[in-house]
C-alpha cells in the first residue's frame, strides 16, 4: 500500500472563519505531531548530536569524557595508530558487513519459499500462517537465542539426535561443539529475523494479480519461466523492504554474537558495547557507533535507489 | 505446475514451507519440553521431572515462587503496556496529522520519524545512554542530589525510550489505513451538526480502529521483544525479564525460565485466538 503522502486539506463544504485559518497555518496538523516530534528530538536527533560530540572527544584515567575536539578515536578505528597501520578494527567491521550478507541472504532463501506458499493459500487460511510466523517473535529475542543454545550445545538436541540416528545405524558418534561457534551465530542471526523478511514478500506476493499467470500461461511460459519473468519481479519490493528489516538489526547486534558466539566472535555491536561497559571508553564506543550509522545510512540510501524505496516498510 | 487461477501450492512449495515452519518452531518446542526437564541444570534432557505436589509441573510451581523472575516478568508487562498506550496514542496523533494536513516542516518531521527504521538500535540505545548521564548529572550535581535521591536509569527511562523506538512503526500502520479513507464521511457528520471532536470520536476513530490497533499490538510486541535498548536505559530495580535471563545465561538458566516462556505463548497465543475471534464476529 502506497503512503500517500500529498497534501488533503478536508474541504468542509461549510468553511468557517476558523477552518480556513487552521487549513492556512496547518496549525492543527503542526499540534498534532508535535508530541511525536519532541520526543523524537529529545531521544533521537539530541542523543545522536551527543554521540557525535563525544567522538571527538577523549577520557580521562577513570573514563570520564573530556570534550574536545580529536579525530583521534576515528583514525585509530581505521587502523591508523602511532605504531603504524593496524586492522584489527577493520577487520571487525568487516567481519560485521560479511555476517549481514550472509545472514540476508540465508533469510531470503527461507523466507521466499513460506510467503509464496502462504500468498497461495486459500484466502481464509493465510491469517492463521501468518499467525504463525509471528508467534516466534512473542517469547523473546533473549529466550529465542537461549533455545538455540539448548540445541547446539555438546550435550544439546542436535547432537542428541544425531547421536540416536548413529545408535540406530550401529555408528560411533562423537558430539560436535556445535556451539559456540560463528556458525551458531550465523544460524542465530538467521533464526532472529526471519518473520521480518516472511511478512513484507508475502505482502507484495499477495498483492500480485491472478490474471498476470493466467496471462503468462496463455503465452506458452512454463512454471519456471512464469516466475523469473512475473512473480520474482513483482515481489522485489518485499525483498528490498525485508532486506532493510533485516540488515540493519543484525549489523548493529551484539547480543546473537555474545552468547552464540562464546565471545569468540566479536562485532561492531560488541565492540561498542565493551567501550561502554567493560572498556570505560564512551568516545571511541562514540566513534564506533558514528561508523556504524553511516554505514547503514549509506547501506540504506543505495540500496532504496537502487531497488526502488521500500513502500512496503511504509505501507506496513 | 502452477494452476491457471494463480492460486494453490505444490507438493514441493507444500513441502518447502513445512520445512521453514519446522525451523521456526523447533527451538519453541524445546524450550516447552525442557520445562518439563527433572535436571535443574538443564542442560541434558534428563527425563520427565515428577516431584512434590506439583508432579510434572513442578518448575511451574518453583516458578511462583521465584521473586526475582515474576519481578522481571511484572516489570516488561508494566513497560510494554506503557509504551503501547504512549506510543499508540501519540503515532495515531501524528499519522493523522501526516497524512490529512499540510503544516510547515512537514517533510523534516517525517524524515525525523521514520529515521529510527534505519538506526541500527545499537547507535540509538548507547545515544540515549550518553544523553541521559550528561542530563542526569547535570542535574543531579544542579541541584546537590546525593544517594537515593539522585536520578538514575529505570522504568522510566527504558518506557520513554520504548516509545521513541516503536513510535515509527504504529505510524506506519496507522497511515496504511487512513490511505483508503473517505474524508467525505467526515465532513458529512460535520454538516450533521457534530463539533470536531465528536467527528472524530464517532467517525474518524472507529473506521481507523483496524489499523490503530495493529499498531498497537505491533508496538507491545516490538516493546516485549527489545533487548538491546533495554539494556542501556535499564537501571537497578528495572530487571525486565530479557536482561534477567541475559544474566543468567553467562551461568546456569534454571527450568523455571522455560516454565515462564511457555506460560508466556500461551497466553499470547490465547490473547491473538481472542482477538481473531472477536474481528471476525464483527
Amino acid at each position: 500500500m502506497a503512503v500517500d503522502t500529498q497534501l488533503q486539506p478536508a474541504t468542509p463544504a461549510k468553511q468557517t472563519w476558523g477552518d480556513r485559518l487552521r487549513e492556512r497555518t496547518g496549525l492543527q496538523g503542526f499540534l498534532l505531531v508535535s508530541p511525536t516530534l519532541l520526543w523524537m528530538l529529545l531521544l533521537l536527533i539530541i542523543p545522536l548530536g551527543l554521540t557525535i560530540i563525544t567522538s571527538f572527544g577523549q577520557r580521562d584515567a577513570d573514563g570520564n569524557v573530556i570534550y574536545t575536539f580529536t579525530l583521534e578515536n576515528y583514525a585509530r578505528l581505521l587502523g591508523i595508530t602511532p605504531e603504524g597501520f593496524d586492522p584489527l578494527y577493520m577487520r571487525i567491521m568487516w567481519r560485521s558487513l560479511v555476517l549481514a550478507f550472509q545472514t540476508t541472504i540465508l533469510v531470503i532463501l527461507l523466507a521466499y519459499p513460506l510467503a509464496y506458499f502462504i500468498a497461495r493459500a486459500p484466502q481464509q487460511r493465510r491469517s492463521i500462517y501468518l499467525f504463525l510466523v509471528l508467534v516466534p517473535l512473542w517469547t523473546n529475542f533473549i529466550i529465542r537465542i537461549y533455545a538455540w543454545v539448548m540445541i547446539l550445545r555438546n550435550q544439546g538436541v542436535l547432537n542428541g539426535v544425531i547421536g540416536w540416528i548413529a545408535g540406530l545405524l550401529g555408528m560411533d558418534y562423537t558430539p560436535i561443539d556445535f556451539y559456540p561457534s560463528q556458525g551458531a551465530v550465523l544460524v542465530g542471526m538467521v533464526y532472529e529475523f526471519l518473520p521480518f523478511m516472511i511478512l513484507p514478500i508475502y505482502t507484495s506476493l499477495e498483492k500480485i494479480e491472478p490474471v498476470l499467470y493466467e496471462a503468462a500461461a496463455d503465452l506458452g511460459a512454463n512454471a519456471w519461466r512464469t516466475f523469473l519473468r512475473v512473480t520474482l519481479p513483482l515481489s522485489l519490493p518485499g525483498m528490498t523492504a525485508g532486506t532493510i528489516l533485516v540488515f540493519i538489526p543484525v549489523i548493529g547486534t551484539f547480543v546473537v554474537s555474545d552468547i552464540l558466539g562464546g565471545r569468540q566472535v566479536i562485532l561492531v555491536g560488541n565492540l561498542i558495547q565493551r567501550q561502554f561497559l567493560d572498556a570505560r571508553n564512551p568516545p571511541f564506543g562514540s566513534a564506533a557507533s558514528i561508523i556504524l550509522m553511516v554505514l547503514t545510512l549509506i547501506f540504506t540510501l543505495y540500496y532504496t535507489r537502487r531497488f526502488g524505496f521500500g513502500e512496503e516498510i511504509r505501507g506496513g | 505446475m502452477i494452476s491457471r487461477s494463480g492460486s494453490g501450492n505444490t507438493r514441493f512449495t507444500t513441502a518447502m514451507a513445512f520445512l521453514v515452519y519446522l525451523f521456526l518452531y523447533v527451538p519453541i518446542f524445546v524450550l516447552i519440553l525442557y520445562s518439563f526437564n527433572e535436571s535443574r541444570t538443564n542442560i541434558v534432557f534428563e527425563g520427565f521431572v515428577n516431584r512434590g505436589p506439583c508432579g510434572p509441573f513442578y518448575w511451574y510451581c518453583q516458578l511462583l515462587r521465584n521473586d526475582d523472575v515474576l519481578e522481571a516478568a511484572r516489570n516488561t508487562l508494566i513497560i510494554a503496556s506503557l509504551t503501547t498506550l504512549i506510543s499508540t496514542t501519540l503515532g495515531t496523533m501524528a499519522a493523522i496529522a501526516l497524512q490529512r494536513y499540510g503544516f510547515f516542516g512537514k517533510r523534516v518531521s517525517e524524515g525525523a520519524i521514520y529515521t529510527p527504521i534505519v538506526t541500527p538500535e545499537i547507535v540509538m540505545g548507547i545515544g540515549i545512554l550518553v544523553f541521559f548521564s550528561a542530563v542526569f548529572g547535570w542535574i543531579n550535581s544542579a541541584l546537590g542530589l546525593t544517594g537515593g535521591n539522585r536520578l538514575s536509569m529505570g522504568m522510566t527511562t527504558i518506557i520513554v525510550s520504548h516509545v521513541a523506538f516503536t513510535i515509527p512503526f504504529v505510524i506506519l500502520t496507522v497511515r496504511a489505513r487512513l490511505v483508503g479513507f473517505d474524508p467525505s464521511v467526515e465532513e458529512a457528520a460535520k454538516d450533521l451538526g457534530a463539533n470536531e471532536w465528536t467527528t472524530f470520536r464517532r467517525v474518524t476513530l472507529p473506521i481507523i480502529a483496524p489499523g490503530v490497533l495493529a499498531g498497537a499490538m505491533l508496538a507491545f510486541t516490538l516493546s516485549l521483544d527489545d533487548f538491546i535498548i533495554t539494556f542501556f536505559t535499564s537501571g537497578p530495580g528495572s530487571t525486565t525479564l530479557p536482561i534477567y535471563v541475559y544474566g543468567l545465561l553467562r551461568r546456569i538458566v534454571t527450568p523455571e525460565v522455560n516454565a515462564l516462556s511457555t506460560i508466556w505463548i500461551l497466553s499470547v497465543f490465547v490473547l491473538v485466538l481472542i482477538y481473531q475471534w472477536i474481528e471476525r464476529r464483527d
